[in-house]
This record gives structure tokens, C-alpha cells and sequence, in this order.
């Protein structure tokens, strides 16, 4: 029999030899937490504490107690729910879009990629639910039969924004859970107890035959397939919410490829931000390598600078367009009252990110973490100015206004970072942070013959 | 329940060597365990295309045909010009359509998947080797009697590291 070793990309994981050693190393992640664990738990846990009092807070007063008032009726709530789903964007670029192009750097990020995915859509979705205001009419949103015989206007992008976010949602969880399965079944191989009959459930009795392994392969890349345009899709769509309006600011055909590329890139600092800590905590060195980091900060440099081009555009075309009220608008931006949020913006994501030029910045971890968070802080911004500068300076003069957002509002921010935190540490030691299975795929095959050959 | 004998190999190509020498021998079902989706076993056991495809393509059609369906149905079930648009304008059923498609085939492939996989199956095999999903290779035949003891004389060929016997599931 002929195998060829050499068509297998060793080189990716030169520190691991055998193919239990990838259990051995990532099911540690699996095992009792340390105290670290425990106080990030906590802090997570008592951050939704917060969330939730903000929001009952908001049920219980109206949507008042929130800064949002005329003409800003879209504020944080709105920037934030665009951040979280363009956080979301990332995941499913390094696990489908990279898998169909065959990146040979995915295999060891995508597991805690993907999770973020569908945690962050989770924490997105809530944000149109706390925006709404009055939350017990939310399923209005939801298109059934009813007593009023009325049916969504199918011709609003805000209807589209609902079934593109349910459909990424479900997707995304469907295409994290089957990937999953595998490696829950290996977990459950090595398990004892409790953890045992959980993981013989999750993993649906999995064993890794070669008809389960056939039909899986299949699926997943079809499930790939369908999840690559899907994601184009979403935040086009919610771009959409933006550019169908006649706002200036927003009334711009750029408006897709730009929202997905800022997605991108914000969903791809956010892999950096929660990898770099994941990493060093559970000793994953030999997996997630510097080779890979390099990789990433590629990709956000790339996404960094179409994103920049897409700002220096829409201000050479409110110039170029000669609209006064388009030019206004823009200058407003520059100089006007939130001229620190669009300087934030341009310097965070545009300037900041010029440092992944160098070689020695793509290589240094601790400057890749903390770039990746000027650009978290700089993404969160341009929604911000998007949302909030656009809205606040339209056409009328007198019916210009300032928006503040109120201690609720902010509250709400901050625990949905902890929502989102208090997910991915569960995430981390509940499902193998890395993809067992797919990095075995890379690893060279254990061969009898080559080992006789060199003894 | 059937008897049978289950060999689990540390290399890859004593895997596919057994494989293929049980396949000489005339032996028809054969199972094969692997920690990850090896296609020289697949390549060995001769599988073709996956009828996955097939769930996901007509999940796909029936998203699309569902999505422009409904948007059709519920815009003249009562009629409103929103926006100085016809009542059944279809490039803003698009995006709807779309979603739909993508939902309803993603959907349609894990149906598929679960279905020709034989997944949810949670009962306990009675052979398995729990280092399958580690890093051994695993040979299942279904024999008895003379059948059984010449697969196992070619299984041992191979030097596996163990040779069980007793009935896998499905």
C-alpha cells in the first residue's frame, strides 16, 4: 500500500508526533478549573447580574430610561447589536470559507472561532429584543396567523434582518454542533461519570466508522457551502437596515462590501482577544503557533485596509457628490459633537492596524493581543458613528439633536460582554477548544512500514 | 445478535492492507473505525458519492420555493403599497427567499446526515475500542463458524495490537 506522508501538512504542528497526543493535550482543557476559571465565572456572572437589572430596570420605567430620543431614535443598543453580529462574521470565515479554500491554518482556531460565532449571535439577538422596548410584543417580529389577520411587511430591510439573523443563528449552531461531535465522542471515550453520560448523549453515540465518517465529510462541506454565502449575506442585510434609508450617511451602495469586510475584521481581532489568554491558560503552544497568529493578523491587516479604503471613499464621495446636506454630514463626522468617536474609528482601525506590516508585531503575541483590542474598541466606534452622527444631523436644522447615551444604556453594554464571556468560559471547559479531529487530519498518519524502514 | 471480531491497528497501513486483504478473501461487510475521516479507508472500502447531496439540494429548492411562497401569499392575502412598491415585488423577496434557502438546506443536510449515518445511536456497542477516537484503527467483520477464524487469520496477518470478538451494532 502507498501512502504518501509527505502530502500531509506536518509542518504546521512540528511539536506533535502522535495522534493521541492531540487528546491527551486538548481534553486537559476538559478537566477540573483552576481559580483563575472560577473569578472570570464570576465576574461574567455578576456582569449578567447587571444586564438583567438594566434591563428589568428599562421593562419596568419604558424605554425612557435609555438616552434614546428624537431624532435619535438608533443608539447604543443598535451599535451594539451590529458589533456583536459583526463579531459573529469571523468565525464562520475561518470555519467555512477557509475549510472550502483549504487554509492550512484553520484546522487549530476554528473550534473556539466557531463558538464565538454562536455566542456572539446569541448576545446580538438580544439587542433588537432590549431595543424594541416593549419586549412582551416582540414575537410580532415573527410572521403567523393571527387575530389581526396583518402579515410583516415583507419589503422592509428590518424583516430581512430577522430572518437573516434566526437563519445564521440556527445555522451557525447547527454547524458548530456537528462539528463537535467527534471530538464530544472522544471526550466521552476518555470521561468518567457525570461528564460521561453527558458527553455518550452530546455526541450521539458517534464511534467514527467509515460510513459516519463517509456521510460527515459530506455534510459538512455542503453544510460549508451553504454557510459561506450565508454569512456574506447577513451583514449585507444588516447593512441594509442602513443604506435603504434616505439618511445621509448611510444611503450608500458601498454600504455591503464595507459592513462585511469591518465585520471581518472585528470578528477576527475578537478570535486574537479570546485565543491569546485560551492559549497560555490551558498550554496549547504546540497547537495554536505563531504561524497561525501570523495568519490572523494577515487577514485583519487586509480586511483593515479595505475597511479604511471604504471610509476615505465615503468621504471623498460626500465631497465629490457636491450634496450639501451628504457634505454636511460628513464634515459633522469629522469636526462636529462626536468628533472623538470618529477619530477613535480611523485611528483604531485604520492607523493602529498599520503595525501588522512588520513581521515582528505579527510575531509577538502579547502585540497582537493588545492590537486586537484597540481594533475591538474601534469597530464598536465606527457603529457607533454610523448610527448615532447620521442620525443626529439630518436635514432639517432644527430638527438636530444630541444623543447621550443614559447609565442603562451602558450597563446593558457591559453585561453583554459578560453574557458573551460568561458562554465562552463555559464553552472552553465543556467542549474541546480545539478540533480534535480536523488537526488529526493535518497530523502525518502513524505508518508500520516507515517505521520499520527507519529502524 | 450476530458474532463477529473487531482488530484495532496502531498504523494506517496495516489498517488499509487488512481491509484490503478481507476484501480478497471475499468478505462483504466490512467496518472500519478511524479518530478522524481517512479517505485510504474510504478509498479502500470503495465508497462512492455521498447521497447527502441529494438532501441538500431539494432542502435547498424547497427553501427557495418556500421563501418567494410565502412572501407571495402573505403580500396579497392583504394588499398595502408600502414604499410605492408593486404588491408582489420580488427583488425585496429576495433576501427572504435567500435565507430561506440557506435554512432549509443546511437543515435538509443534517437530516440527511443523521439518517444514512444511523446517528442519534446512543445504545452501548458491544465491541468498540473507546481508542478509536484517539488515535488506533479499527477492522469489524460479521462472521462465524470458519469464516470467522480465517478473518482472523488475516486480521493477525496485520499485527494488531488487540482481536476481540462479540457483535458491534449497526
Amino acid at each position: 500500500m502507498a501512502v504518501g506522508t509527505q502530502e500531509r501538512g506536518a509542518l504546521t504542528h512540528p511539536d506533535v508526533t502522535r495522534l493521541d497526543d492531540v487528546n491527551r493535550d486538548v481534553l486537559k482543557a476538559l478537566s477540573k478549573p483552576g481559580k483563575g476559571w472560577w473569578m472570570l465565572l464570576g465576574i461574567a456572572a455578576a456582569g449578567i447580574g447587571l444586564f438583567l437589572t438594566a434591563w428589568g430596570w428599562q421593562i419596568y420605567r419604558g424605554i425612557g430610561v435609555s438616552g434614546l430620543t428624537s431624532p435619535v431614535g438608533w443608539g447604543v443598543y443598535i451599535t451594539t447589536f451590529v458589533f456583536w453580529v459583526g463579531i459573529a462574521h469571523s468565525g464562520t470565515l475561518i470555519s467555512a470559507i477557509l475549510f472550502l479554500f483549504r487554509a492550512p491554518w484553520r484546522q487549530s482556531i476554528y473550534r473556539a472561532a466557531e463558538a464565538m460565532t454562536v455566542f456572539a449571535v446569541m448576545t446580538a439577538g438580544l439587542f433588537p429584543l432590549i431595543h424594541v422596548g416593549r419586549l412582551w410584543h416582540a414575537y410580532w417580529l415573527i410572521p403567523y396567523p393571527n387575530s389581526r389577520f396583518l402579515w410583516p411587511n415583507f419589503k422592509s430591510p428590518l424583516v430581512w434582518d430577522v430572518f437573516a439573523v434566526t437563519t445564521y443563528f440556527t445555522v451557525s449552531a447547527v454547524f458548530f454542533y456537528l462539528g463537535t461531535i467527534p471530538d464530544v465522542a472522544a471526550a466521552r471515550d476518555r470521561a468518567i461519570g457525570f461528564r460521561k453520560k453527558l458527553y455518550t448523549i452530546m455526541s450521539l453515540g458517534w464511534q467514527g466508522t467509515d460510513r459516519q465518517w463517509h456521510h460527515f465529510g459530506k455534510a459538512y462541506i455542503f453544510l460549508a457551502a451553504l454557510a459561506t454565502p450565508l454569512v456574506l449575506s447577513v451583514h449585507s442585510v444588516v447593512s441594509w437596515d442602513f443604506a435603504m434609508a434616505i439618511v445621509p450617511g448611510w444611503h450608500a451602495t458601498i454600504f455591503a462590501p464595507y459592513f462585511v469586510a469591518g465585520a471581518i475584521f472585528s470578528g477576527v481581532a475578537m478570535v486574537i482577544t479570546l485565543t491569546v489568554p485560551m492559549r497560555k491558560i490551558f498550554g496549547l503552544e504546540a497547537y495554536l503557533t505563531t504561524k497561525h497568529y501570523d495568519a490572523m493578523a494577515k487577514l485583519c491587516l487586509f480586511t483593515s485596509m479595505i475597511v479604511f479604503y471604504a471610509y476615505l471613499s465615503e468621504f471623498f464621495l460626500a465631497w465629490y457628490s457636491g450634496e450639501e446636506i451628504e457634505r454636511a454630514s460628513f464634515w459633522n463626522r469629522l469636526f462636529g459633537t462626536y468628533w472623538w468617536a470618529t477619530w477613535i474609528m480611523l485611528v483604531c482601525n485604520g492607523f493602529v492596524p498599520i503595525m501588522f506590516w512588520f513581521k515582528r508585531v505579527r510575531h509577538s503575541i502579547p502585540a497582537l493581543f493588545v492590537i486586537s483590542i484597540f481594533v475591538n474598541i474601534g469597530m464598536w466606534f465606527e457603529r457607533y458613528v454610523i448610527v448615532v452622527t447620521s442620525l443626529s444631523h439630518e436635514y432639517e436644522p432644527f430638527a438636530w439633536g444630541i444623543y447621550r447615551p443614559s447609565i442603562t444604556e451602558m450597563s446593558i453594554l457591559i453585561g453583554s460582554f459578560c453574557w458573551f464571556g460568561f458562554w465562552f468560559l463555559l464553552f472552553t471547559r465543556l467542549i474541546p477548544p480545539i478540533a480534535i479531529q480536523e488537526l488529526k487530519e493535518v497530523l502525518p498518519p502513524p505508518m508500520r512500514k516507515q517505521k520499520e524502514a527507519q529502524s | 445478535m450476530s458474532t463477529g471480531i473487531l482488530a484495532s491497528y496502531e498504523y494506517l497501513d496495516s489498517t488499509v492492507d487488512a481491509i484490503e486483504n478481507l476484501k480478497k478473501a471475499g468478505f462483504k461487510e466490512i467496518k472500519a473505525y478511524a479518530p478522524y475521516p481517512e479517505h485510504h479507508i474510504e478509498h479502500a472500502l470503495g465508497y462512492g458519492q455521498s447521497p447527502v447531496r441529494v438532501f441538500t439540494l431539494v432542502g435547498a429548492l424547497t427553501g427557495t420555493a418556500s421563501g418567494f411562497a410565502f412572501t407571495t401569499w402573505t403580500s396579497t392575502d392583504w394588499p398595502l403599497v408600502v414604499g410605492g412598491k408593486p404588491i408582489v415585488s420580488i427583488p425585496a423577496f429576495v433576501p427572504i427567499a435567500f435565507e430561506m434557502t440557506v435554512l432549509f438546506g443546511a437543515l435538509a443536510t443534517v437530516i440527511g446526515l443523521f439518517i444514512l449515518s444511523k446517528l442519534p445511536n446512543v445504545k452501548p456497542a458491544v465491541v468498540y475500542d473507546p481508542e478509536f477516537t484517539a488515535g488506533r484503527y479499527g477492522v469489524y467483520i460479521e462472521a462465524d463458524g470458519s469464516r470467522l477464524e480465517e478473518a482472523r487469520k488475516i486480521m493477525n496477518a496485520e499485527e494488531p495490537i488487540e482481536l476481540r470478538e462479540g457483535a458491534a451494532d449497526a
